[in-house]
């Protein structure tokens, strides 16, 4: 079974890799299982200069789901380029930078300093738990159009966008980093939630709003891939509440080339290589005899989605 | 750390909404010190639970968790049977340095869900030498427990905050009554009580035990963290924590 997919800058040997803030920088995860397993890795997002993040708690729990505002915690990207690129360099595969930024200018900033340093760069205009910048350049077309554009600029690596569910018009978010220059798309990131705690009539999380993650989220997900795969001619690579490598195969017939597994590693530490060990069998029970066979698999008859457009 | 389904052999009611937990298995060769914690699978709920190691005995592999209901997750535990397997996965975190204790004396503070994790750490510290006088608060009476085991282990001071038991008030209201002398104190509880134990006693090594709700509980996710005033300017309670010395972190 020929589970390999190329992708701009990505020579993966299996279409699946950890999503970005939820394996940190590998080292915790690489007590479990040999990382050289994965077929890439999306490290956590990298600012201009170290942050904090947002008030304890930062997590609560919902029905099949997570919400999370971390807010972008991170030890700066001179930090990460010192202290954490060397250790995943050990485990030869490809490496990808979530970029984040307040400013045009800081996102270019951390994209043209880490990308000597990488394989790609997944363009954070999405987080939705920074109040500055961040989702703002992910929910505005002209936004997205204008950071992508100067990033990929700087960038001598394939940028993929990560895409914001928080849309109406998902469609013109992906047309407007397309045409911005994007590489790929990296698609979806958290959708905004809440939880109140009757005892205290408060949030729970102390940010008031989190991003929602989980097996919550993967129909949003799904439809919008199947949406944006139609659209775009850049590849997808697809995230949102995937379990198990059926839930992969789903993805991979939506129209994502590769995919990325997020809160689930919080729940079983050992999903990343439990599903790329599952996958073959699971793709041959289906009738496929390699990934890329199954990518867009779900299009060979047209199906209607409603596109919502603002 | 280990991710392993281990054996109850023990389940039981403690205090009110209160449940000791013993579990068989392999990952108990695996604990270093006093203080660390197990995150615990419930069927049906998302996300782990954290519970700290009330106890544990290397010879027959087994570990003894006492947890409170707090939310429905910790409810649909308290269902489990003798017999019953759960997904374990740990021993997270550091505990408390037990072999660096080296005064004569410790004084043991701990406040409600915080006590538990403070037994073994006060049992190791006897074991080695260190006499221990403890400090155990609780809500009522209904809510005290593990107060006979730490009476075997030296002198015991209760406080309640409705005073049905014990002093009335909170632990810090007991501290002036300790007339032993110790050098070093150990501590676990919500960061408003350590932080009040740690202001009442500046001049004394301290070792506190922090709790926060977790994501991953292996340091991957950062939902837990807590300032510090090193260099680096946080620690993750999951991995840099539970047990830190006190003036490494920020209360607040």
């Amino acid at each position: 079974m020929n589970v390999s997919v190329n992708l701009p800058g990505l020579n993966l040997k299996n279409p699946v890799m950890p999503a970005s803030g939820c394996f940190a920088f590998g080292k915790e995860f690489a007590q479990f299982y040999d990382l050289s397993n994965l077929g890439a890795v999306i490290m956590k997002a990298a600012t201009k200069e170290r942050r904090f993040g947002n008030g304890t708690p930062r997590v609560a729990e919902t029905a099949s789901g997570m919400l999370n505002a971390i807010g972008l915690q991170n030890p700066g990207v001179e930090s990460i380029i010192t202290d954490e690129i060397p250790f995943l360099k050990n485990y030869h595969l490809p490496i990808i930078a979530n970029v984040a930024g307040s400013t045009v200018e800081e996102y270019v900033e951390v994209a043209e300093k880490i990308s000597p340093h990488v394989d790609a760069i997944e363009l954070n205009i999405s987080c939705p738990n920074v109040k500055e910048g961040g989702v703002q350049f992910g929910t505005d077309p002209a936004l997205a159009k204008e950071v992508t554009r100067d990033v990929v600029e700087v960038s001598n690596i394939p940028v993929y966008v990560k895409l914001s569910p928080n849309v109406t018009d998902i469609v013109g978010m992906a047309l407007a980093a397309e045409e911005a220059g994007a590489s790929g798309l990296s698609m979806i990131n958290t959708l905004t939630g809440m939880r109140i705690d009757p005892k205290t009539r408060k949030p729970v999380i102390a940010n008031g709003t989190g991003g929602l993650s989980g097996a919550a989220i993967k129909p949003i997900s799904i439809r919008m891939i199947h949406q944006v795969y139609q659209a775009v001619t850049i590849p997808i690579i697809g995230m949102g509440g995937i379990e198990s490598a059926e839930d992969v195969l789903e993805y991979l017939l939506a129209g994502a080339s590769a995919v990325a597994i997020g809160s689930a590693n919080f729940k079983n530490p050992f999903i990343c290589k439990e599903i790329i060990e599952e996958l073959p069998a699971v793709l041959a029970r289906y009738g496929f005899s390699s990934v890329k066979e199954a990518i867009g698999g779900a299009h060979h008859e047209k199906v209607e989605t409603p596109v919502l457009r603002s | 750390m280990k991710n392993e389904r281990m054996t109850i052999l023990r389940h039981e009611k403690v205090a009110r909404d209160t449940h000791l937990l013993m579990l068989q298995g392999d990952l108990v060769q695996d604990i270093a010190d006093p203080g660390q914690f197990v995150h615990v699978k419930i069927e049906g709920f998302y996300l782990r639970r954290p519970i700290s190691i009330a106890d544990y005995d290397s010879k027959n592999d087994t570990v003894t968790l006492i947890y409170k209901i707090m939310g429905d997750g910790t409810k649909a535990l308290t269902r489990s049977q003798i017999g019953e397997r759960v997904d374990v996965l740990g021993p997270g975190g550091q505990g408390f340095p037990t072999a660096r204790i080296h005064g004569d004396h410790a004084l043991i503070i701990g406040g409600g869900i915080g006590v538990p994790p403070l037994y073994s750490a006060a049992k190791i510290l006897k074991e080695n030498g260190v006499a221990v006088t403890s400090i155990l608060g609780f809500r009522s009476r209904e809510d005290a427990f593990l107060l006979d085991e730490f009476r075997a282990l030296g002198k015991v001071h209760v406080t309640t905050e409705d005073g049905s038991l014990g002093r009335s008030g909170r632990v810090t209201d007991a501290l002036p009554h300790v007339k032993e002398n110790y050098q070093h104190y150990l501590s676990c509880g919500p960061t408003v009580m350590l932080k009040a134990v740690a202001d009442h006693l500046p001049d004394k090594e301290g070792y506190l035990s922090m709790e926060e709700r977790m994501g991953c509980g292996i340091g991957a996710c950062f939902a837990c963290v807590v300032e510090s005033k090193d260099e680096k300017g946080y620690k993750r309670i999951c991995c840099d924590g539970p047990v830190f010395k006190a003036g490494e972190v920020v209360l607040s």
